[in-house]
C-alpha cells in the first residue's frame, strides 16, 4: 500500500498548466509531463504500485510545476517519492558515487591540484564516461585546497564583536569548491555589522535526494537538523545559505519529501538574498560603490520554488552602474547531477539551449545566477564565466575588481 | 428481421441471456432503449458479493450468491478483483450482530473468520482504529460494464444480434400469443421485429413491457444512493457489521472508492429521473467516515442513484428488506399469454443464474436441448490471464500505465488494443489512461453508439475531471475516425457533459467545485458550447 502522506494530487483540476511549464516534456518526448507523471499516475499507483511508468525517472525535480501549479499540488514531490517507492532498481555505482558528492569532495579536495587536472583529461573523461556513464561532455567543478570551515577557522575568528549574529550553512560548494564566495558573504555581513557563525554541517542531502540514495540523505537532513539546532541554542537568530537549493531541501524538502520535523528551524531558514533584503530594508546596508559591467542575470528553478528570485533581482539592482539583464526564466537543465549523467545528457543540453541562446544574445561580461548547479551547466555550455550574486554585492561593498573573479 | 427470441432489456441479466441463447445456437435479437449496462446494472456498487451480506436475513440468497460468487471468479476473473472484505463492527453496533453473521455464513457455507482489530487494521489501514471486531469474507469487486460488455462481446461473437438506442413501442400479438415487437429509435425510425418468443429482461422497467402486452405486473421501485471518491482510499471491500441500513459499505472499485447505499421508497413514475437527495450525501458522508475516518479528506467525484429491481409479490413490504430472489415469470401460465416469459428480481451477483434460468424455460419452448454453457466457458477477455511482464515486453514504448489500464479493463482481449502504432501513445483520458487505439477498438467492436456509452466500454471520464479534458478530444477523434458527423460530436459532447454534471451537481464543493468551474470555463467561457448546440440545429442558418 502506497504511503498516503502526500495526498496533494486530490486538489488537481487537470488544468495542465505545469505540463505547459515543464522543461523536461518540452525537450524530450519520453517524458509525459508532471501532470500525467504525478498526480494522474498517483492514482494509479495507488490502485496497483505494478503501474509505475518508468518514464519518472527524466523528471529532473526542477520544480517547476510546483512553481505554477494554481492548486498547490506537491507534484515533484510525488514523482520523486513514486521514483524511490517503486522504481526499483539497483543503484548504479555512478548514482551511488554522485549521491555522495560530499565524501568524493573530501577526498580529492587535499589532492586538488592533480584531482583537478585529472578531471579535466580527456582520457579520465572517456573512461568516466565508458565505465561510470558520467558524461564526458560535462566538466567537473575544480576543488579548492583547503576548506573554507578551515580558512574561516584561521582567518575570520573573531566575530563576536559585532553587534548581531547570523548562522551561515556554508554547504559543500562554498566549503569546498568556492571559498570566494564564502569569504564574500562573511565580510559583506561583517560589514554591516553582522557577526557569523558557522556550525557543524554535512552535505545538505540534495544529490542524495537526486539519485533516490533516501537513506543517506535522511542520515545527513537528521545530522544537520541536530547541529542547526545546537548551534542554533535559544538565541533568536537566522540561518542563511548562498545556495538556493540547499534552502530548499532545508526549508521545504527535510519535511515534506523526507519526513522529517523541522517545525522549529523552518522560519528561521533564508536564503541569503531575502535575508539581506530585509536588513538592507531596515537600514542596515554597506555602502555601495559603482560596479561597471554587463551582467546577465539567470534565475534557478529551485529559488523561483521557494520564491527568492525577486530579492536577489533587488539586490542587484541596488548595484550602481550595473548593466544588468534580465534573462528569461528558464530552466538550464542540470538540475543538479542530472546533466553529468550520460544518458540524460542530450536531454539537459536540450533543455538549456533557449537559456544558452539567450546568453549569448544578451552578450554579458559575466553571467550571475544564485545554484551552483547552474553555473556549471552555463560555464560549461557557453563558455562564460558565472557569478554568485553576493560576488557581485562584494565588488560593489569592497570595490574588487571583475577580473579578480575571472 | 425476424429471430428466434427478442430479449428486451441490456443488463446483466439481458446480455447474460443473450450469451447464453448464443452459446446453446439459438439465435436472439435484444433491445435495449438506451445502452448495454445503463440501468440498474450500471448503477450499483459493484460489489462481488461472497453472500455474507444476505447470511443472516436470507440464507437462500446468500447460497446463491455464495455459488455464483464461485462461478464468476472463474469465467469473468477480468471483470473481477479479489480484494477480500470485512465484516467490522463499532463501538455504537450491537456486538451480537457479530455472532449471528457467523452463524449465517456457516449456514451457508461461506467461508468466514473471525480475525482481531490488529489484524484487520493491517489488512486495511485507513480502518477507524476504534471497531471491536473483524469478519473476514470473501467479498470482492465485480465491474458491471465490463461484465456486461464481455457478455455482449460473447454473444455477438457466437451470433446474437444487439440493437441499442431503441425503445420498445408496442408488443405485436396475433392470437393468444406474442409475434414480436416494435421498436423506436432516434437514428432508424420505426421497425420491427418478429419473433415467437420475447423475453422481458426490462428490470425495474419490467412492469412497462408488460403492461405493453396489457399484463399487470407490480414492481416497487427502491431507489439506493451511491457516492464515489476520488481514488482508492481502501483495498478491501469493508462493511458495517450490523442489520443492514444507509451507509454501511465502502468499496474499492477501480481507481476509486466508493460509499453505499441508501435505500428509499420511489413512485414508479420516478425511475427515470432518478436524483440523489442532499440528506443522502449527508448520510453516505456520515457513515462512510464511521468506517474509513480519511474517507472525508478526499474529494467527492459524483453521486448517483440506482433503483433495485424489486417485484410485488405478497409477503414483500419495500426496500433493502425484499427478498432479493429471483422471480421467472412464465405468462403462458399466469396469463394465458404465449411467447412471453419475465425474469425479474435478483442481482447482479445471480445474473448468470437468473440468464440460465430464463433461456432453460425459452429452450424447453423451441424444443432445443443444448444444456447451459455459461458456467463453464470464460467471457471474452477471461480466456486466458495474460501477464503485464509480458506485454511490456511485447510493446516497448508504450508506457506501462496504459498497457496495464488496459489489461485490467479488457482481459486476455487486450491484445486487440496493444500494437505498436501510435494509437496506443495519444492518450485521450488522462485519468483513466483511455487511448486512441482503446477507443477504436470500442467503437469498433463493442457496440458503442456515443460518448456516453465508451464510459461504459473504458472508463472515460470517469475520473477526477469528470470529462473536464477528454470530451472534446473524444468528439474530435469520433469525428476524424469517421463516426460521426461534426455535428453530432458536437450533440454527443454536450450530452456527455451533461450526463457528467448529474452525478457531480450533488456533491459540489471543495476540489470538486473548482473542477467543476473549470470544465465551465473551457466548454461554456472557450468554446461557448451552449451556443452552438442551436447553430447546429439546421433550422437557423443565419449568422
Amino acid at each position: 500500500m502506497i504511503n498516503l502522506k502526500n495526498i496533494s494530487f486530490d486538489q488537481c483540476i487537470k488544468c495542465t498548466i505545469c505540463s505547459i511549464y515543464c522543461p523536461v516534456s518540452r525537450a524530450t518526448h519520453l517524458f509525459p509531463g508532471p501532470k500525467q507523471s504525478g498526480p494522474d499516475s498517483e492514482r494509479l499507483r495507488i490502485k496497483d504500485p505494478a503501474l509505475i511508468d518508468s518514464s519518472i525517472k527524466y523528471c529532473t525535480n526542477c520544480k517547476r510545476c510546483e512553481t505554477v501549479c494554481p492548486s498547490n499540488v506537491k507534484i515533484a514531490d510525488l514523482i520523486q517519492t513514486a521514483k524511490y517507492n517503486y522504481l526499483k532498481k539497483k543503484i548504479r555505482v555512478r548514482d551511488f558515487i554522485l549521491s555522495r558528492l560530499d565524501i568524493l569532495i573530501r577526498i580529492l579536495s587535499p589532492i586538488s591540484p592533480i584531482a583537478n587536472t585529472l578531471m579535466r583529461n580527456s582520457l579520465v573523461k572517456l573512461l568516466l564516461e565508458k565505465f561510470l556513464g558520467i558524461s564526458r561532455r560535462q566538466n567537473f567543478p575544480a576543488f579548492e585546497r583547503s576548506s573554507f570551515k578551515n580558512c574561516f577557522k584561521r582567518n575570520m575568528q573573531e566575530q563576536d564583536i559585532y553587534d548581531e549574529s547570523v548562522i551561515f550553512f556554508p554547504g559543500c560548494n562554498v566549503n569546498y569548491m568556492d571559498k570566494r564566495l564564502g569569504k564574500d558573504l562573511v565580510k559583506i555581513l561583517n560589514a554591516m555589522n553582522i557577526g557569523v557563525t558557522i556550525p557543524d554541517n554535512r552535505c545538505c542531502g540534495v544529490p542524495a535526494i537526486a539519485n533516490s540514495n533516501i537513506g543517506r540523505a535522511k542520515k545527513y537532513a537528521r545530522y544537520n537538523i541536530r547541529s542547526l539546532k545546537k548551534a542554533l541554542g535559544d538565541r533568536d537568530r537566522r540561518i542563511v545559505l548562498s545556495c538556493s537549493s540547499g534552502t530548499l531541501a532545508l526549508k521545504h524538502e527535510y519535511a515534506n519529501f523526507l519526513n522529517l520535523d523541522t517545525s522549529t528551524l523552518h522560519e528561521k531558514i533564508d536564503y541569503i538574498t531575502p535575508y539581506l533584503f530585509n536588513r538592507f530594508s531596515e537600514g542596515r546596508m554597506p555602502a555601495l560603490n559603482p560596479v561597471h559591467a554587463r551582467v546577465a542575470y539567470h534565475s534557478p528553478c529551485h529559488l523561483e520554488r521557494i520564491g527568492g528570485v525577486m530579492y536577489t533581482i533587488d539586490i542587484l539592482k541596488r548595484v550602481p552602474g550595473l548593466d544588468l539583464v534580465i534573462l528569461n526564466s528558464e530552466c538550464c537543465g542540470m538540475s543538479g547531477t542530472y546533466g553529468f549523467k550520460k544518458e540524460y545528457f542530450k536531454i539537459s543540453e536540450m533543455i538549456g539551449s533557449q537559456l544558452f541562446k539567450k546568453i549569448d544574445d544578451a552578450g554579458p561580461e559575466v553571467v550571475v545566477t544564485d545554484c551552483v548547479t547552474c553555473k556549471w551547466q552555463i560555464e560549461n555550455m557557453t563558455g562564460y564565466r558565472v557569478l554568485h550574486p553576493i560576488n557581485i554585492l562584494a565588488m560593489s561593498v569592497f570595490k574588487y575588481g571583475l577580473d579578480e573573479y575571472l | 428481421m425476424e429471430t428466434d427470441v427478442i430479449i428486451i432489456g441490456g443488463g446483466a441479466t439481458g446480455t447474460g441471456i443473450a450469451r447464453d441463447l448464443s452459446l446453446r445456437g439459438v439465435r436472439s435479437i435484444l433491445v435495449e432503449k438506451d445502452d448495454i449496462a445503463s440501468g440498474t446494472t450500471g448503477r450499483n456498487h459493484g460489489l462481488l458479493h461472497s453472500g455474507a451480506r444476505y447470511a443472516v436475513k436470507d440464507i437462500d440468497s446468500a447460497v446463491e450468491c455464495a455459488r455464483e460468487n464461485r462461478i464468476l471468479k472463474k469465467i469473468a476473473r477480468h471483470c473481477i478483483e479479489e480484494t477480500g472484505g470485512l465484516f467490522v463492527t463499532l463501538p455504537e453496533d450491537d456486538p451480537s450482530y457479530q455472532d449471528r453473521l457467523m452463524d449465517g455464513c456457516s449456514n451457508a457455507g461461506i467461508k468466514a473468520v473471525e480475525i482481531s482489530c490488529k489484524d484487520a487494521l493491517a489488512i486495511e489501514p485507513r480502518l477507524n482504529s476504534s471497531i471491536l471486531s473483524a469478519i473476514k469474507v470473501p467479498d470482492g469487486t465485480i465491474d458491471p460494464f465490463r461484465l456486461s460488455s464481455a457478455n455482449m462481446l460473447s454473444a455477438m461473437e457466437n451470433g446474437g444480434k444487439f440493437i441499442t438506442h431503441a425503445a420498445v413501442g408496442s408488443i405485436i400479438m396475433k392470437g393468444g400469443a406474442v409475434s414480436g415487437i416494435e421498436c423506436v429509435s432516434a437514428k432508424e425510425g420505426r421497425f420491427s421485429i418478429h419473433a415467437n418468443i420475447i423475453i422481458n429482461a426490462a428490470g425495474i422497467w419490467s412492469q412497462e413491457i408488460c403492461s405493453l402486452a396489457g399484463i399487470k405486473l407490480k414492481m416497487l421501485p427502491s431507489k439506493g444512493s451511491m457516492l464515489i471518491v476520488d481514488y482508492r482510499i481502501n483495498r478491501t471491500v469493508v462493511n458495517r457489521c450490523r442489520v443492514p441500513s444507509d451507509g454501511d459499505i465502502v468499496v474499492p472499485g477501480d481507481t476509486v472508492s466508493l460509499i453505499g447505499t441508501t435505500s428509499r421508497s420511489i413512485e414508479y413514475n420516478g425511475i427515470d429521473d432518478l436524483r440523489v437527495d442532499d440528506d443522502e450525501i449527508d448520510i453516505l458522508i456520515r457513515n462512510g467516515e464511521k468506517l474509513i475516518p480519511d474517507i472525508t479528506r478526499s474529494r467527492a467525484l459524483r453521486a448517483y442513484a440506482g433503483v433495485r429491481p424489486l417485484l410485488a409479490v405478497p409477503g414483500n413490504t419495500a426496500g433493502r428488506d425484499i427478498s432479493r430472489g429471483i422471480v421467472l415469470i412464465d405468462h403462458e401460465e399466469r396469463d394465458g399469454l404465449k411467447g412471453l416469459v419475465t425474469i425479474v428480481g435478483g442481482k447482479l451477483m445471480t445474473y448468470r443464474l437468473m440468464a440460465e434460468m430464463a433461456s432453460d424455460l425459452v429452450t424447453g419452448k423451441i424444443g432445443v436441448s443444448k444444456k447451459c454453457l455459461t458456467a463453464r466457458i470464460p467471457l471474452p477477455g477471461s480466456e486466458r490471464l495474460e501477464s503485464l511482464k509480458k506485454n511490456l515486453k511485447l510493446f516497448p514504448g508504450i508506457s506501462k500505465s496504459v498497457i496495464g489500464s488496459a489489461m485490467y479493463r479488457h482481459g486476455y482481449r487486450a491484445s486487440k488494443i496493444l500494437k505498436n502504432d501510435k494509437k496506443n501513445y495519444r492518450q485521450i483520458c488522462e485519468c483513466e489512461m483511455v487511448t486512441e487505439g482503446e477507443i477504436g477498438y470500442a467503437m469498433k467492436s463493442l457496440n458503442t453508439g456515443n460518448i456516453t456509452d465508451l464510459r461504459r466500454r473504458t472508463r472515460i471520464g470517469m475520473g477526477p475531471c469528470q470529462g473536464a479534458l477528454c470530451t472534446y478530444r473524444c468528439a474530435g477523434l469520433l469525428n476524424e475516425m469517421g463516426h460521426t458527423t461534426p455535428g453530432e460530436s458536437l450533440r454527443m459532447m454536450e450530452e456527455f457533459l451533461e450526463e457528467r454534471w448529474k452525478g457531480v451537481r450533488p456533491v459540489l464543493w471543495g476540489d470538486g467545485l473548482r473542477e467543476s468551474e473549470f470544465t465551465y470555463w473551457i466548454y461554456q467561457g472557450l468554446f461557448g458550447l451552449g451556443n452552438i448546440k442551436n447553430d447546429n440545429d439546421g433550422s437557423s442558418d443565419e449568422i
